[in-house]
């Protein structure tokens, strides 16, 4: 079959000089485009060799590290605990990690959702209003989950309600964008049939946005805790509680068994959370149509 | 227009009126239960997280006195009674010590995106269920992808940091293992939508696995390789602000130190450079990945 092909493709070169003859267009030279690539390669390499002499990395504490790398991979295997009493608390502390992400996202959702109707166009005419609730939330947005759990940490003390405040206050920033950004693409038609049969703002509000929303602001809500399950295993490592708390000692004191049990431990937890959310996302979706699912 | 409305006879009426009542009933019933569990939950969790709500109330009023804290002098004047004093990591008299650490970030997104970008450019033919030549193959690829991207950054960092000790290789390599993890994704998923016609006719033609990736699948998916990569340099820019929390390098180690130390000034001051970094980088590059866009959509 090999020389089959080799056979092939002779005849395909020889067919070559033919066919650039015949379709000079196709085989013509793009100069400028090919400037163009080489100019990008270089400057990206370039900027690839400044950042690394920038950064001063050194090539032989590489190597050692990589060797010392690798003897901490040897050592991670068994995953192992130790005592179940040491396993046990891991199990508590991750069920303590799922709990920040829950009670965190549910925060940040039920205080988001009534202040992000003063976001939104179709519903709040005075603007210096929508911009205060906008830039609020994009402040609580734009500094990251371990930053404020740092500062929650500094003013509730160590612990895990840190955590929860960490989570609730990153994510009310981003649920009142999402949650603002469907109220105002939700079609506008229940709005005015609920107020020409004589609705106030109210009742406009309840009866003719609300249902188009919820399906919508509910799937983001799963999404978002999906997302603070992963995050909540962090955020423990300045001191907020949780099983990341764990994590960063036992990497400290370079005990690489327990290292490996507690990541298995997450990654675990953080697929059997996915699947549930995914599973209940779907059903919502389900239930209200795919007009929520293409949100 | 009364008289254009008809009602059913009631013994039409009834039982369609009883469907609707089971409806509403049921779907309460739903509501209700759903609710139930939820609050059970949020108890549990409640419980487990010791959520104190008499502590949170009597700390509350921390929360806004923090921030005017972070934005007085430790001599109680306002910080923009003295800009100079506010950032004066910015000034060249201390050899714009803050700047250089943000460009270091910087540095160390891109150093990580490229790093990731390459590697998932690598595992990205072999995850593809379209274009990888074994069944194994795909599994082992994507399952390696799944990892890399499953554990967060901060942990890859702090394992990192014990390896090769505090600096910016440690966040680098970090953020190139799990930018390497999404990116895979990414691109194996766009190489999974291609036109399989080019493929058949480079295979037909007798193209090798090299040339037919090179002349057939990668010209259809450059354009969303490009875009992916800048969105991820865009969240690797705010990675690399947080991985310097553990000792990954960057204006992160700068940030710890000074919360740590009570600097409130210099807080505010990092917080208010880090957060216009983010902005800007957001920015530009949603700009440029427009541009790449509109370049696909016109082919």
């Amino acid at each position: 079959m090999a020389g089959q092909g080799h056979a092939d493709r002779k005849l395909l070169e020889t067919d070559l000089a033919r066919l650039r003859a015949s379709h000079p267009d196709v085989f013509a030279k793009d100069g400028a485009g090919a400037l163009w690539r080489i100019f990008i390669s270089l400057t990206l390499a370039g900027l690839f060799a400044y950042s690394v002499y920038r950064l001063e990395i050194d090539p032989q504490r590489l190597l050692k590290g990589f060797g010392s790398l690798w003897h901490f991979l040897t050592l991670m295997v068994p995953p192992a605990a130790g005592s179940w009493a040491k396993f046990m608390l891991y199990l508590h502390a991750l069920g303590e990690t799922v709990a920040i992400a829950l009670l965190g996202t549910f925060m940040a959702a039920a205080l988001a959702f009534p202040l992000s109707f003063i976001a939104s166009r179709n519903v709040m005419p005075v603007w210096p209003l929508r911009f205060l609730m906008r830039r609020t939330s994009d402040v609580a947005r734009g500094i990251d989950q371990l930053i404020w759990a740092l500062i929650w940490v500094g003013i509730v003390g160590l612990g895990p309600m840190a955590g929860v405040l960490a989570i609730a206050i990153s994510d009310f920033g981003t649920f009142v964008k999402l949650f603002s950004e469907a109220i105002e693409t939700a079609d506008s038609k229940p709005a005015e049939g609920v107020q020409s049969a004589g609705g106030n703002r109210l009742e406009v509000l309840r009866y003719g946005l609300v249902p188009q929303v919820l399906p919508v602001i509910a799937g983001q809500a799963l999404y978002l805790f999906e997302s603070n399950v992963r995050s909540s295993t962090i955020i423990g490592i300045v001191g907020a509680g949780g099983i990341g708390l764990h994590l960063s000692e036992q990497i400290r004191t370079l005990e690489w068994q327990h290292v490996s049990l507690l990541i298995i431990m997450i990654l675990i937890a953080v697929a059997i959370t996915d699947w549930i959310a995914t599973r209940l996302r779907r059903s919502i979706a389900g239930r209200s149509g795919e007009a929520a699912l293409a949100q | 227009m009364a008289s254009a409305l008809q009602i059913l006879p009631d013994r039409q009426l009834e039982p369609l009126a009883r469907a609707y009542a089971k409806a509403v009933r049921t779907g309460r019933l739903k509501l209700a239960g759903g609710c139930l569990v939820a609050l059970v939950l949020l108890g549990v969790s409640g419980w487990f997280t010791q959520f104190d709500p008499v502590l949170f109330a009597n700390n509350a009023h921390r929360f806004p006195s923090y921030f005017v804290r972070i934005f007085h002098f430790d001599t109680g004047a306002p910080v923009w009674s003295n800009f100079e004093e506010w950032f004066w990591g910015v000034l060249p008299e201390y050899k714009c010590r803050w700047l250089w650490s943000l460009w270091d970030t910087l540095l160390i997104a891109y150093l990580g995106t490229a790093l990731g970008a390459i590697g998932g450019f690598f595992l990205c033919f072999m995850a593809s269920a379209n274009i990888a030549r074994t069944r194994s193959g795909v599994f082992v690829a994507r399952r390696l992808l799944e990892f890399f991207r499953s554990v967060p950054e901060v942990v890859f960092a702090l394992i990192f940091v014990a390896a090769f000790g505090i600096g910016p290789f440690a966040g680098v390599l970090a953020i190139a293992l799990h930018s390497t993890g999404a990116l895979g994704k990414l691109f194996s998923d766009a190489i999974e939508n291609i036109d399989m016609k080019p493929v058949d006719g480079l295979v037909a033609s007798g193209a090798t696995w090299w040339e037919t990736n090179r002349y057939a699948v990668l010209p259809q998916v450059l354009a969303h390789f490009t875009s992916y990569t800048l969105w991820r340099f865009e969240i690797n820019v705010r990675g690399a602000s947080v991985v310097g929390l553990v000792g990954g390098g960057g204006i992160g180690q700068d940030l710890i130190e000074y919360i740590r130390k009570f600097y409130y000034s210099d807080i505010s001051a990092l917080l208010i450079l880090i957060v216009g970094m983010v902005m800007i980088i957001d920015i530009l590059t949603g700009r440029l990945r427009h541009y790449f866009i509109g370049l696909q959509e016109a082919r």
